[in-house]
This record gives structure tokens, sequence and C-alpha cells, in this order.
């Protein structure tokens, strides 16, 4: 364990290192200077050779990459270039913003998917089943952004019951409720479809149908010894969705006009304000990672099996 | 000799039905996947005929009043200019679906080359491109696209080459995995040891097999493009005004969503049917061509 512990660690590590440096590369392989880039087309060529000198594009490339990766482990990532604050501390603010919505929306859907694939697979082939399935098809083709507009459109604006903006004093208020809606809805379906597969296997296995031999009543089985297995398949299903989640989470923080990641990095895109964007690009793909690497760990954790695939 | 010849007569079985006429009577039996075909065919047919179908010119500023309701005249209403909201959600189709194949064509013919490099070249470049295509996937694929359109600018050509990107790893990942499959095969080592030169396996005996999985796969990833282009389109980020997409409909209701809700809710609705649409049709030709295809996300 210890040692697929530390293999998908160093994984992770490295698969965002190359990352970040294939965004400088990406930088450098744009034709113009990033620096005239953000300074406009009004700036003088002084102006243009200081910024370019403090973001150290003088140097050569490999030189370039080496400080950012020195000062990034320093939790250093530059200064924005509008206000001169550090972009760590402008990143991190609006963070905890996006994390709350994203873990809100996961939550409910794992409330309500989870136990709605489990019923699904005892009563399969129902009316119920196929109902259920169909909706879960439904709501997973349904772009999370969509969603967002939609909600916003009935329950803000037409029904008037919520909030249509901001985020509202804290993290957890009536603010919140539009936004995880919007966001968890598709994660339902896939949660539902998700435990019902794995589900349906688990319950053609034969220690179940032992259980059944033993005369142990159908509840039991299926709660205290099917659902913990056919529960396992989701956990890394949540670490590859971070991205999903994320995703969804952006367009709902526009479309509600609240504060967190996806608002800070479409406002920078539209500044140009490149430090801003690198910072958000950085953080995010670092937390997908990390992402992707607790749910490996944790399913290593729960399914020996898991830890030979390293 | 001529009873053998009766005999064989005989016993040859009825004509079978065409392969694409079988497929056609799968389809039929299931219903979500025949709903799918059938918004899919809408679809694509509006987005062909689009310029012969727009009752207005989709940028003719005042063919009605403001922001009025759908009526007679403008079926979808009209937005805060005045113009046609059909006539312009009509040709946004056009160009969501000129970038789901544009994109998704040059995703699948780099993928299948870098695919089949990595699965037939040496191990070193097998490598190498892994590592790669794991740096592309760690981006979440909305964060990629904003860094790229803050490199580039926005524009149709950077929506097309966002998609392709981040599709190119997915498609290259499943063609080597086949091509390494099918290479340890021992009719390829027959092959070989006939004389036949890696292009020609590469040709004749691999590209056939990779092909169809490959096909399905894209076709089923057409929603997460529109997704991707109207979302884009929406934060002003890709197709730029007066240019209808879906995405700047949605943007021009949004904006003015207190005044009227028609513009959001028609803007929406095109993407909402395509997705559906094609996740039906794709779901159902998946289980008939190749059920384990099956992909959980």
């Amino acid at each position: 364990m210890w040692l697929y512990l530390v293999r998908r660690i160093v994984l992770a590590m490295v698969t965002l290192a190359l990352a970040v440096a294939l965004l400088h590369v990406m930088i450098r392989a744009v034709p113009g200077d990033p620096a005239a880039i953000i300074l406009g087309p009004r700036a003088t060529a002084e102006q243009r050779d200081k910024l370019r000198e403090r973001m150290g594009l003088d140097q050569p490339f490999y030189v370039q990459l080496g400080i950012y990766f020195v000062d990034l482990a320093h939790g250093d990532m530059g200064v924005d270039v509008m206000t001169g604050r550090p972009v760590s501390r402008i990143v991190f603010e609006q963070l905890p913003y996006t994390l709350v919505l994203i873990l809100t929306a996961i939550a409910w859907a794992a409330v309500l998917g989870i136990p709605l694939g489990c019923y699904s697979a005892i009563r399969r082939n129902t009316l119920a089943d196929r109902v259920s399935g169909i909706l879960s098809v439904s709501v997973i083709a349904i772009p999370a952004f969509v969603m967002s507009l939609y909600s916003l459109l009935l329950f803000a604006v037409t029904l008037k019951w919520l909030p249509a903006t901001g985020a509202g004093d804290g993290f957890f208020n009536r603010h919140l409720l539009l936004p995880a809606f919007a966001v968890g809805v598709s994660w339902v379906g896939y949660l539902a479809r998700v435990v019902r597969a794995s589900m349906l296997e688990v319950l053609g296995e034969t220690h179940i149908r032992m259980n059944r031999a033993f005369g142990l009543p159908e509840a039991r089985i299926v709660f205290r010894y099917a659902l913990p297995l056919a529960i396992l398949p989701t956990v890394t299903l949540l670490g590859v969705g971070m991205a999903y989640l994320l995703s969804g989470a952006v367009f709902a923080e526009i479309v509600f006009a609240r504060p967190g990641i996806g608002t800070l990095i479409v406002n920078a895109v539209g500044n140009r304000n490149y430090p801003i964007v690198m910072g958000c690009v950085v953080v995010t793909t670092g937390l997908f990672v990390i992402a992707t690497a607790l749910a490996d760990v944790v399913n290593a954790l729960l399914d020996p099996r898991a830890r030979e695939s390293l | 000799m001529s009873t053998r010849e009766h005999t064989q007569s005989a016993q040859r079985p009825p004509r079978e039905a065409g392969a694409v006429l079988q497929y056609w009577r799968r389809l039929r039996r299931d219903p979500l996947g025949l709903t799918g075909l059938v918004l899919v065919l809408v679809m694509v047919g509006t987005a062909v005929f689009a310029t012969w179908l727009v009752p207005y010119d989709p940028n003719q500023i005042l063919v009605g009043p403001k922001l009025s309701a759908p009526s007679w005249a403008h079926w979808m209403g009209t937005d805060q200019l005045g113009r046609d909201v059909f006539s312009r959600v009509i040709m946004g189709g056009r160009i969501a679906f000129e970038v789901a194949l544009a994109s998704l064509g040059g995703a699948l013919s780099v993928g299948l080359l870098l695919g089949l490099v990595a699965g037939f070249g040496p191990r070193w470049l097998d490598n190498g491109l892994l590592l790669l295509f794991d740096a592309v996937r760690a981006f979440p694929v909305i964060i990629f696209a904003l860094a790229v359109v803050t490199l580039l600018g926005p524009s149709l050509y950077t929506v097309i080459l966002v998609v392709a990107v981040t599709a190119i790893p997915i498609y290259a990942r499943i063609v080597r995995t086949q091509t390494l499959a099918i290479r340890s095969n021992e009719f390829i080592l027959a092959e070989r040891s006939m004389g036949a030169g890696t292009p020609r396996i590469l040709a004749i005996h691999i590209l056939p097999n990779v092909i169809g999985p490959l096909l399905i796969l894209a076709s089923m990833d057409v929603p997460l493009v529109i997704t991707l282009e109207a979302g884009l389109s929406f934060l002003g980020m890709g197709v730029r005004p007066p240019t209808p997409s879906w995405g700047t409909v949605l943007n021009d209701g949004y904006n003015f969503i207190r005044n009227s809700p028609w513009p959001v809710f028609f803007g929406g609705l095109p993407i909402v049917v395509s997705t559906l649409g094609f996740t039906f049709l794709g779901e159902a030709l998946r289980d008939i061509f190749d059920p384990k295809l099956r992909r959980d996300l």
C-alpha cells in the first residue's frame, strides 16, 4: 500500500509538472510578445521592456520554466498586472466559493443518485427502472450551463423564489441553492447509472447467492453486503468527474454572478490578465490532478486488487 | 457429381439482409435510439438547409418589435435589437455543426495517426506520446479553453483548435490500445514473414479494425463539442457577435433576461434537443455495434 501511495503521488506530481511545462510551451509558441499583449497597443517600448524583465521573458525558455517551478514550490505565482497583489492570494480568496459550490452539488447528487441507482438495480426492468434510466440519460445530456440558465429563468426570474445573483453572506445560504442544483443535477444521473450497473454486477456474484441461501433478509443483503462493493466505482468516477464539476461551476458562477474561480478566470481572460489566468489554470489543474490521485488512493485502500495496477 | 451440386444448393442459407438493414432493424426496436435519430436528423437537416429555412436575415435588426414574445411573424420572438430569434437559432445550428465536424474530423485524423505511431513505433516514442497525452488530459477542458483564448484571442478557429487538441489524446489512446492488441496476433506475424511492410500492415489490417469504434466514440462526443462551442460563445470567448450562434443568442438573452424570458428559453432549446438526440442515438448505436465500448462518463 505504501509503495502504491508513493508511486501515485510521484505520478501526480509528474503529470502536473508536465502540464505546467506544456502551458509554458504554448505561451512561447504563440506569435507575438506577451508583454505587448498584456500592456495593449498604446504601451511604450520602455514599459514593455520593463514588464518583460519583471516577468523573466528576457531569459531563455528553460530558465523561465525553472524559475517558475521554484517560485511555484514557494507558493509564489507572480503578481497581478492590474492591482499588483500576489496572484496566489487572489486565487485562494476565490477558491473556497468554487469548492463549496462543487461539494454541495456533488453531495446532494450523491444523496439522491446512489439510492436511485440501488432501487433501479433491485427493481430492474420495471417501469420505475426504465423511467429512472431515461431521466438519467437526459440529465446527463443537458449541459450544466443551459441548466443554470434555465433554473435562473424559472426559479429566480419567473417564480422569484430564490435570489438570482451574488453569494450572500457566508457560504451556506439561499444563494447557493440554485447554482448547486444546476451543477449537481447531471450527477444524479451519472451516479444512478454507475451504481445501478455495478449493483447488478455485485448482486449476481456467488457470495450474494450464499447470503440468500442462508435466508438473510433482502434489505440486509443489499445494504450490508452488496452496497459497499457496488459503491466502489463511484469513487473513481468522482475523481475524474472533478473536471466536469469544475466546468459546470465556472458557468454557474458566471450565470448567477457568484464569486469564485470561474468568475475570476473569465474576467481575467477578458482583460488579458496573464498572471491571473495562469494562476487559475495551475490551481484548477492541480486540483484536478489531486482529485484523480485521491480517488485512486481511496480506491486502492478499499480494493486491494487496484493496488497492483500501477 | 450432379447430386453433390444439388445438395449444396439445397443447403444454401436464405440470402442474408445487408448489414445496414440489420442494424436498422435493431435500431427500430429501440424507441430511445429512434427518438435520438429523429432529433439528430431534424437538427442536422435544419443546419444543412439553414439558408433556405430562415424567414429573415438573422443579423437584420428591427425586423420586428424589440424583445417581443413568440408570434406568428416571429416564432421564437425577437431579441433586444429586434432581430428574429428563430432565424438566429437556425443559423446558429450551422455554426455548431461546422465546429463539431471540423474539430472532431481533425481530432480523429491526428488521433488516429498518433495512436498508430504510438502503438506500432519504437518504445521510447510510445512512452513520450503517452506522457504528452497525460499532460494535455490533466487540464480541465473549459479551463484549458479559456487559457488558449487568452493566448490566441476569441474566434471560431480557437474553439475548433481547443476541441481538437483536447480530443486527440482520447482517440489516440484508444487507437494505441487496439493497435497493440492486434499487433501481437499471429496473422500479423504471418503477414510479416511473407514480406509485408509496416505501411501495408497498418493500412490493411490495423486501420479497418480501429476505425469503427473510433467513429462511434466521435459521434458520442458531438454533444460535448456543441456544449463547449455554445458555452464559450456564451462567455463571449467563442464566435464573435453579431454572428449568430446558440451561445451568442443565449448571451444576448441573458443580458435582457428580466425584460423577456424568450431568447434564453429558445437559445437553450436547440442545445438541449441536439445533445439529447446525439446521446440517445449514440448509446443505441454503441449497444448495437460494440457493447464493450460502454463508457461510464
